[in-house]
C-alpha cells in the first residue's frame, strides 16, 4: 500500500515554526525527518515515522506555495489563498529574510551576480550552510538590493515598506544593500575579525552621511550611492598631511591637550603623523572607486593595526580621537572645517566601532 | 419584468502577466447575465488596473435571477489576436433575493481559471433592485430562505416544520458530448462549470415553489447533490425541510433587502388554495423493470437494514392510550405528506418523542442514458440549452431517476412504519456509482414526532400538556416507540434507568445529533465500522446482481463491527450513525463513521466474550483466555478514559429484575414491493444470551485484532461525527477546519479481503493520527463533525476524504463533567434558553409573534460595527477594500494595521461558532469548481495540485461571504471532491462541491462590551436591551 496523494488543508493554514526553520535552513524532507526524529518529538506525542513523514511533506509543500509570496511580501498580506493571522504572517516574512552571519560575511560587499552565485557551492561547504538556505539568502539579498536600488527616500524605509521586515532586520538589508552597491571589500584576511554587526554600524552611519540623501533630504534623497561631490571634496583634507606646518601645529594641539590622560601618550606622540597622514590620505583616495572599495582595508591597515600593535585600550583611542577631530577647527589656515567634521565624524564611529580583537 | 441587477467593477490586483514583452497586462471585463453581456474600457499596461465603471444594468426576470449566476471575465486585450482570457468569476445572486440576507454583495472575487488556478483579484460591487410581482403563476420563488443547517438556524424560531421538499434536475452532462472532442479543456470545464450552476439555481428555485406551496418560508436541512454519470448524464437532486420561521429578534434593525419580496412572500402563500398533496410528480413508486432493450434497465433492491437494540424485560402498560393518542394526532399530520421525512438532526424542545432506530435503504440501479430529446447541442450558447426536468418533457421513460428515489423512499417509509413510528428524522440520501453501476442510499431515524410544529393551529393545549407530564426529560426519547405486546421483530426490553417506567432497548442506533437534553455519562467518542470486499469485475446485470449479492453481508458486517466497537468503548448508543458503501470496479468498501455515547437511560452494555470452537490443546485456550483479557481491560480503560461510571442501580428500585447485560439484534427484511430477495438476515447471533466471538479460524481471529487495533485519540483529544461532544461544555473560542485527502495505491499481488480490510483500517486510523498530531498545538481539543468519505476513483486506489473542525475547550471546566448532562454546551443553552422563552408563545402562533420581545434580543449587526469600540469592531469587522461609499453602512473600519486588509472567515461544519452569536444569516452558498492540468509534475504532483485547489476553493468560498458582509460560513461541507489523475501524460483534473450558510457573528465577548457601552455611545436607539446570553 503506497500513498499516492497525502493532503492536508486547514481554512486557516498551519505553520509549524519548527519545521519553517528546517525548511529554511534548507534541509530536504527526508533529513528534516530525521532531525524531527532526533528532537524527540515522536516520544513526546506517540507519533508514528509515518506520521511525521506526512506532517513534513505537508509543511514543506505549504512553504513552497508560499515561498512566491515571500518574494513580495505585501502580496502574503492582500493574498486571498492563504488565511493566515498577522502575528504569524510577520513571522513567515521575518523568518524568511534573517540570514546566516557566517553567510552574510562571506557575501557582504560583493557583486550580488551571476557570478557570485556561481560561488555558492563554496560559502556552503566553506560554511556549512546547506546550498539551498545559501540560494535563499542570496536570493534575498539580490531581490532587496533590485527593488530599492534606484528608489528615493530612506534606504531602510523603503526597504520596510516593500518587504515589511522588522526595523532591525530592514537596518540590516541596507547595510547589505549599501555595500553590495559600493562593493566594499570585506573579505580579506585581515577584516575577517570583523563581525557583520560591525560592519552594518558603520554601513548606517556612512548612509546617514556620506550619501546623497544626508545633504539633500527632500528630493534627490539617494541613499545607496556614496555623495560624489562630498568624496571629490575629501581632496582638500590633504592639506592636513601635506602642509607640515599645519601638520604639527595639529600635532602639537593634540598632544597638549592628551598629556596626561593616555596610558599610551608617548606611543601616540610617535606615531601621530603616521596616523594622521593615514586617515587623512583614506579620505583623499575615495575619488577612486578601487579605493572606495579598499576603505576597510585601509582603515584597519593605516589606523586599527598600528594601534593594535601598541596596545592603545579603546577608551584611549576614543580620546585621541575626540581630540584629533576637535584640534583640527583650531587649525587657522584650514578652511574645510565642514567637510572635517563630515568626514571624521563618521569615520571616528566606524574607528571606534572596527578597534577591537 | 421584476428585477433589475446592477453591476459594477472597480478594480484588479495581483494580475498575472499576460504579455511577455512588456511584463504587463491589458486588461478588461465582460459582465455577463443571460444573454447580455457588458464590457469595460481595457485598462493599459498594468497588474492592478482601475476600471472604475459604470453600472451595468441588466433588466431580467426573477427566475432568471434565481437561475443564472453572475459571470464575470477578465481578459487580456491583443489588438492582433484573440483577447486571452484570464480568468472568471461566478457570483451566485440568490443570497440578494430575500430579505434579511445581504442587501449588497461588494469586495475582491478571486479569479479563477479552470486551468490555471487563481489569478489575481477582481472588486465587483452587485445590487438587485426586485419590483413587486402579482402574477400569481410566476416560476420563482424568490425570498424562500435557504439553509444547509440541518437544525433551526440560531436567529429563528420554527412556526411550522411542514416536512420533506425534493426535486431533481437532469442534463446531459457537457464533458460527454460530441462537442467536447474538439473543444478545449478550458472551455468544457466552463461549460461544466456553468451548467452546474444553471441546474443548482433552478432546482433551487423549483424547491422554492414548492416549498411556498406548502405554505412555507424556509428550507432547512437543504442538501444538494451531483451525481456524475458519466455517459448517461448529470443529475443534481435536492432535499430538505419546508418550514415556516419567524425571525427573533426584531425586524426593524435589519435594512431590507431589497423591494421588499418579504412582504410579498408573507401575502402570496394564503392566496394560494391550500394543497396538501404537496407532491405529484410522484405517481409511480413501484418501479417496473421498464428495459426497452437488452439490459437498458435493471434494478435491484437489497434487503436493507433496521438497526435497534434490544433487550429483554415484562410489559409495562402505562403510557399506552396516551401513546395511541399522540400518534394518532401526528399521523393525521403527517401523512398527509407522501413521504414523512425531515432532513433535521436537532430539534426544537419536544418535537422529538420517541427514537425507533435507524432505517436504511439500498438499491443497485444500472445507468442509462437520460433521454433529453429537447437538447440542442450547442453549448456556451446561453440559454440555448435551456434545462430539462421530469416534468416538462415526455420521452418513453419520462421518470426513472425520480422513480428510482420514490421507491427507496417509499422503502424507507415503510420500515419506519414497521417500528411503529410515522415519521423518519435525520434523513439523508446519497449515491455511489462506478461506471454503469449506481447505488441509491437512503438513511435517517424513524421517530415519532409532536404534532406540535407539525401543522398550523391544530395544536391542543391539554394534549401539549400531557406530552409534558409524560415525557420525563433527557430520556423520553429512548422510550420505545412500538408497541412491546406486538412488537416487530423479537426484542428485549428493560425499564428506562432514568424514570423507570418506560420501556427502553438495551441499544440504540440513530442518525441524529444527541438531543440536547439527554442525559449522558461521561463523555463520547467517535467509531468507525470499516470493511472492503472484493467481487470479480463484470459488466452489466452481472455486475448489478454480484454488487446486490454483497450488500446485506456488509451491512451485517458493518453492523456487527460497531456493535463490537460500541462495546468494547463500554457505551450503549450511537448518534450522528452515516453508513457510506463505496462501489469500484473490483471492490466494495463500507465505512460507518457515528459518535458513540452512554445514555443513562439505557442499560449497561455486557462485555464481549470470546469462545474457541475448538477445545483441542492447552495453548489455545491460553491464546484465547489471553485475548479475552485483553479484551476486558480494553474496555476497562475505556470506561476510564471516556468516563463512563454510572450510578449504580440496585434491583429493588427498578421493581423488576434487571436482565443480564444482552445484546441481540436483528436484520430486518425489507418489506417493500421491491425486493427480490428472499433470505432473511438475522442479525441476532443465533441463541446465545451474551455477545459472543466465535473464534473458529484465522478470519475471525483477525477481526478480533483488527477491534483491538483502534488506538484511543492521544490525551487532550476526543473526536465525534455530531455537532457537539457530549460531556464537554466549555469551549473556548479557536477553531480550526480543515480537509484531509489521501489516496492510497493497493498493491495488486495480495488482494485478498483480509489485506483490503487491514489496508483500509491502517489508512483510516493513520488518517486519524497525523490529523492529532498535526493539531497537537491545540489540546485540550475535540474534532467534530469528523465527516469520512470514501471513494475508489480508480482500480487499486482507494481515496478518503476527511472533513472536520477541531475546537479549544477549557480543560479546567472540563473536569467538572458531573454538571455535564444537566448544562448543555454553552452557545446551545444561550440560544436554547431563547427559544425555550420563545415556546409558550406558539400556541397563539397565528399572531405572529415577531414583535413579542422588542427589547432586540440581539444586537443587529450595524449596532456593533457602530458601536465605537475598536477592539469589539475588529473582531466582527470585514473588511472589504471596497471603495464604494454607498457600502459604508456595512460592518466596516480601519484596519488593525495598514498592511492587513485580508478579514478573517471562519469555516465550519458546525451550526454554531463558539463564543459567539450568530446574528444574521446571509444566504446559502453553493459553489462547485473543477480544476485540471496538463502540468501535473510542475505543479507539485497530485498532491501539489490537490493542495493548492482546495486552499483556492477555501478562498473563493471565503471571499464570497466577506462580499456578502459576512465573516463565517457554517454548516460547511465538502460534498463531493472527486479527483482523477493520470500522471503519465502529465494531467489530473477534480471536481469539488461545496456548501454551507453565510452568516454574521459576534463574540459573545463583544457583545458583552457592546451592551454596556452602548447607553454612552448611543448611536442605535433600538438596541438598548439587555443582551439575553
Amino acid at each position: 500500500m503506497t500513498s499516492e496523494l497525502d493532503i492536508f488543508v486547514g481554512n486557516t493554514t498551519l505553520i509549524d515554526e519548527d519545521v519553517y526553520r528546517l525548511w529554511l535552513d534548507g534541509y530536504s524532507v527526508n533529513d528534516a525527518v530525521a532531525l524531527r526524529v532526533r528532537s524527540g518529538i515522536l516520544e513526546q506525542t506517540g507519533a508514528t515515522a509515518g506520521v511525521l513523514q506526512s506532517d513534513t511533506m505537508d509543511h514543506y509543500r505549504t512553504f513552497h506555495m508560499l515561498e512566491r509570496l515571500l518574494h513580495a511580501p505585501p502580496k502574503l498580506l492582500h493574498q486571498l489563498i492563504f488565511q493566515i493571522p498577522p502575528s504569524r504572517q510577520a513571522l513567515l516574512i521575518e523568518r524568511y529574510y534573517t540570514f546566516d552571519e557566517a553567510f552574510v560575511r562571506e557575501v557582504l560587499g560583493k557583486k550580488l551576480s551571476k557570478g557570485t552565485k556561481k560561488d555558492l557551492d563554496d560559502i556552503s561547504t566553506k560554511t556549512g550552510i546547506t546550498l539551498k538556505s545559501c540560494r535563499r539568502q542570496f536570493d534575498n539579498f539580490k531581490r532587496v538590493f533590485k527593488v530599492v536600488e534606484e528608489m528615493r527616500g530612506s534606504l531602510v524605509d523603503n526597504i520596510q515598506q516593500h518587504f515589511l521586515l522588522s526595523d532591525r532586520l530592514a537596518r540590516d538589508y541596507a547595510a547589505i544593500v549599501f555595500f553590495a552597491n559600493n562593493r566594499f571589500e570585506t573579505g580579506k584576511k585581515k577584516l575577517q575579525y570583523l563581525s557583520f554587526g560591525d560592519f552594518a554600524f558603520c554601513a548606517e552611519l556612512m548612509i546617514q552621511n556620506w550619501t546623497l540623501g544626508a545633504v539633500d533630504s527632500q528630493m534627490d534623497d539617494m541613499d545607496v550611492d556614496l555623495d560624489k561631490e562630498f568624496l571629490q571634496d575629501l581632496k582638500e583634507l590633504k592639506v592636513l598631511v601635506a602642509d607640515k606646518d599645519l601638520l604639527d601645529l595639529h600635532k602639537s594641539l593634540v598632544c597638549t591637550a592628551l598629556r596626561g590622560k593616555l596610558s599610551v601618550f608617548s606611543e601616540m606622540e610617535t606615531n601621530f603623523k603616521n596616523l594622521s597622514r593615514g586617515l587623512v590620505n583614506v579620505a583623499a583616495k575615495l575619488t577612486h572607486n578601487k579605493d572606495v572599495r579598499d576603505l576597510f582595508v585601509d582603515l584597519v591597515e593605516k589606523f586599527v593595526e598600528p594601534c593594535r600593535s601598541d596596545h592603545w585600550p579603546l577608551s584611549d583611542v576614543r580620546l585621541f580621537l575626540n581630540q584629533y577631530s576637535v584640534s583640527v577647527h583650531s587649525l587657522d589656515g584650514f578652511r574645510h572645517q565642514t567637510l572635517w567634521d563630515r568626514y571624521m565624524g563618521t569615520l571616528r564611529g566606524c574607528l571606534l566601532r572596527l578597534y577591537h580583537d | 419584468m421584476p428585477g433589475k441587477l446592477k453591476v459594477k467593477i472597480v478594480a484588479g490586483r495581483h494580475l498575472p502577466v499576460m504579455d511577455r514583452a512588456s511584463d504587463l497586462t491589458d486588461a478588461f471585463v465582460e459582465v455577463k447575465f443571460g444573454n447580455t453581456t457588458f464590457k469595460t474600457d481595457v485598462y493599459l499596461k498594468s497588474l492592478n488596473p482601475q476600471w472604475n465603471s459604470e453600472w451595468f444594468k441588466f433588466e431580467v426576470d426573477d427566475e432568471d435571477l434565481q437561475d443564472e449566476p453572475l459571470q464575470i471575465t477578465v481578459l487580456d486585450h491583443d489588438t492582433y489576436s484573440a483577447n486571452d482570457a484570464i480568468g472568471k468569476v461566478y457570483i451566485d445572486i440568490d443570497p440578494l433575493l430575500y430579505s434579511e440576507a445581504a442587501t449588497v454583495i461588494s469586495g475582491w472575487f478571486p479569479i479563477y481559471d479552470t486551468i490555471h488556478g487563481i489569478r489575481g483579484e477582481i472588486n465587483v460591487v452587485v445590487k438587485v433592485d426586485l419590483f413587486n410581482d402579482l402574477n400569481r403563476f410566476r416560476q420563482s420563488s424568490c425570498g424562500v430562505k435557504f439553509f444547509c443547517t440541518t437544525s433551526i438556524p440560531k436567529c429563528y424560531r420554527a412556526v411550522v416544520i411542514h416536512g420533506f421538499v425534493e426535486e431533481l434536475v437532469v442534463n446531459e452532462d457537457p464533458e460527454y458530448q460530441w462537442i467536447d472532442r474538439i473543444r478545449t479543456p478550458r472551455a468544457s470545464n466552463e461549460a461544466r462549470q456553468r451548467l452546474i450552476s444553471l441546474m443548482s439555481g433552478e432546482l433551487q428555485r423549483k424547491i422554492g415553489l414548492k416549498v411556498l406551496e406548502m405554505r412555507g418560508n424556509a428550507v432547512v436541512g437543504y442538501l444538494q447533490c451531483f451525481d456524475l454519470e458519466g455517459e448517461s448524464g448529470l443529475v443534481v437532486r435536492a432535499i430538505g425541510t419546508a418550514c415556516t420561521l419567524d425571525k427573533l429578534s426584531s425586524p426593524a434593525t435589519f435594512l431590507p433587502a431589497c423591494n421588499s419580496p418579504s412582504k410579498e412572500m408573507k401575502e402570496s402563500p394564503l392566496v394560494h388554495p391550500p394543497s396538501h398533496g404537496c407532491r405529484s410528480t410522484h405517481n409511480s413508486p413501484i418501479h417496473t423493470a421498464t428495459g426497452s432493450r437488452l439490459t437498458q434497465s435493471f434494478s435491484v433492491s437489497v434487503p436493507t437494514l433496521i438497526y435497534t437494540g434490544m433487550g429483554s424485560g415484562s410489559a409495562g402498560k402505562e403510557g399506552g392510550p396516551f401513546k395511541a393518542l399522540l400518534r394518532q394526532q401526528t399521523q393525521s399530520a403527517l401523512e398527509q405528506r407522501e413521504f414523512p421525512f425531515l432532513t433535521l438532526t436537532a430539534f426544537p424542545p419536544g418535537l422529538l418523542v420517541h427514537v425507533g432506530g435507524v432505517v436504511s435503504a439500498r438499491s443497485v440501479k444500472l445507468l442509462d442514458r437520460i433521454h433529453n430529446p429537447a437538447f440542442v447541442g450547442i453549448m456556451g450558447n446561453t440559454r440555448s440549452y435551456k434545462l430539462l426536468d421530469w416534468n416538462s418533457f415526455n420521452s418513453d421513460e419520462p421518470e426513472t431517476r425520480d422513480a428510482w428515489w420514490a421507491e427507496i423512499r417509499q422503502e424507507i417509509k415503510s420500515h419506519a412504519k414497521a417500528l411503529g413510528c410515522h415519521a423518519v428524522v435525520g434523513y439523508s440520501e446519497s449515491t455511489s456509482i462506478c461506471e454503469e453501476v449506481c447505488i441509491l442510499s437512503a438513511s435517517g431515524t424513524a421517530a415519532v414526532l409532536s404534532p406540535r410544529f407539525l401543522q398550523e393551529g391544530t395544536v391542543d393545549g391539554s394534549l401539549e400538556q400531557r406530552v409534558e407530564e409524560n415525557l420525563p426529560v433527557g430520556c423520553g426519547f429512548c422510550h420505545i416507540p412500538y408497541d412491546e405486546l406486538n412488537m416487530p421483530f423479537p426484542a428485549h426490553l428493560t425499564h428506562c434507568y432514568n424514570c423507570r417506567k418506560q420501556k427502553v432497548p438495551d441499544v440504540l442506533f440513530t442518525t441524529i445529533d444527541l438531543p440536547t437534553d439527554a442525559v449522558v455519562i461521561g463523555k463520547g467518542c467517535l467509531i468507525q465500522a470499516r470493511l472492503c470486499r472484493l467481487k470479480k469485475k463484470a459488466q452489466a446485470e452481472a455486475n448489478a446482481t454480484a454488487i446486490s449479492n454483497l450488500l446485506p453481508f456488509m451491512e451485517y458486517e458493518v453492523h456487527t463491527q460497531l456493535m463490537n466497537k460500541l462495546k468494547l468503548k463500554g457505551m450503549n448508543a450511537l448518534f450522528g450513525l452515516r453508513i457510506q458503501i463505496t462501489v469500484g470496479e473490483n471492490m466494495l468498501m463500507g465505512l460507518a463513521s457515528a459518535t458513540g455515547v452512554y445514555l443513562a437511560a439505557l442499560p449497561m452494555p455486557g462485555g464481549i466474550q470470546i469462545a474457541g470452537k475448538t477445545p483441542s490443546d492447552g495453548s489455545y485456550e491460553q491464546h484465547i483466555s489471553h485475548m479475552q483479557k485483553k479484551i476486558n481491560d480494553t474496555i476497562a480503560k475505556n470506561k476510564e478514559l471516556y468516563e463512563i461510571n454510572p450510578p449504580e442501580v440496585s434491583e429493588e428500585i427498578i421493581g423488576s429484575p434487571i436482565p443480564e447485560p444482552r445484546q441481540r439484534s436483528r436484520l430486518l427484511r425489507s418489506q417493500s414491493e421491491s425486493s427480490d430477495e428472499v433470505t432473511e438476515l438475522d442479525l441476532s447471533h443465533g441463541k446465545k444470551d451474551a455477545f459472543v466471538l466465535e473464534i473458529d479460524d484465522t478470519d475471525a481471529m483477525e477481526d478480533v485484532h483488527s477491534l483491538l487495533t483502534d488506538v484511543p485519540p492521544p490525551s487532550g483529544f476526543y473526536s465525534c461525527n455530531t455537532e457537539i461532544m457530549p460531556g464537554i461544555n466549555n469551549w473556548t473560542s479557536e477553531i480550526q477546519m480543515f480537509t484531509s485527502v489521501r489516496v492510497v495505491r493497493l498493491s495488486s499481488l495480495n488482494l485478498t479481503n483480509q489485506a483490503l480490510n487491514k489496508n483500509f483500517n491502517g489508512l483510516c486510523e493513520n488518517l486519524l493520527k497525523s490529523l492529532y498530531f498535526k493539531l497537537r498545538s491545540m489540546t485540550p481539543c475535540c474534532l467534530c463533525h469528523v465527516n469520512f468519505t470514501v471513494s475508489l476513483p480508480e482500480d487499486e486506489l482507494i481515496q478518503v476524504t476527511v472533513t472536520a473542525v477541531a475546537i479549544t475547550f477549557d480543560k479546567n471546566q472540563a473536569l467538572q463533567t458531573t454538571k455535564a448532562h444537566a448544562e448543555k454546551s454553552l452557545q446551545r443553552a444561550s440560544t436554547d434558553n431563547e427559544e425555550l422563552l420563545q415556546f409558550p408563545l406558539e400556541l397563539c402562533s397565528d399572531s405572529v409573534p415577531s414583535h413579542a420581545f422588542p427589547a432586540a434580543k440581539e444586537h443587529p449587526e450595524s449596532a456593533s460595527s457602530n458601536s465605537g469600540t475598536p477592539a469589539a469592531q475588529r473582531a466582527v469587522t470585514v473588511e472589504k477594500a471596497s471603495p464604494m461609499g454607498d457600502g459604508n453602512f456595512r460592518n466596516r473600519s480601519a484596519p488593525p494595521c495598514a498592511g492587513s486588509t485580508v478579514g478573517v472567515v471562519k469555516m465550519t461544519p458546525l451550526s454554531f461558532i463558539p463564543g459567539a452569536k450568530i446574528t444574521k444569516y446571509l444566504g446559502i452558498i453553493n459553489m462547485f469548481f473543477i480544476r485540471e492540468t496538463t502540468s501535473l509534475r510542475e505543479e507539485g504532483g497530485v498532491s501539489g495540485f490537490l493542495h493548492t485547489f482546495i486552499a483556492e476553493v477555501f478562498a473563493m468560498v471565503r471571499a464570497h461571504v466577506a462580499a456578502l458582509g459576512g465573516n463565517a460560513v457554517v454548516s460547511y461541507i465538502m460534498k463531493q471532491c472527486v479527483f482523477m489523475e493520470n500522471p503519465s501524460k502529465n494531467q489530473a483534473q477534480c471536481l469539488i462541491n461545496v456548501s454551507g450558510d453565510a452568516v454574521v457573528f459576534v463574540r459573545e465577548s463583544d457583545l458583552e462590551v457592546m451592551s454596556t457601552q452602548q447607553p454612552a455611545v448611543n448611536c442605535q436607539p433600538t438596541c438598548t436591551g439587555e443582551v439575553t446570553t
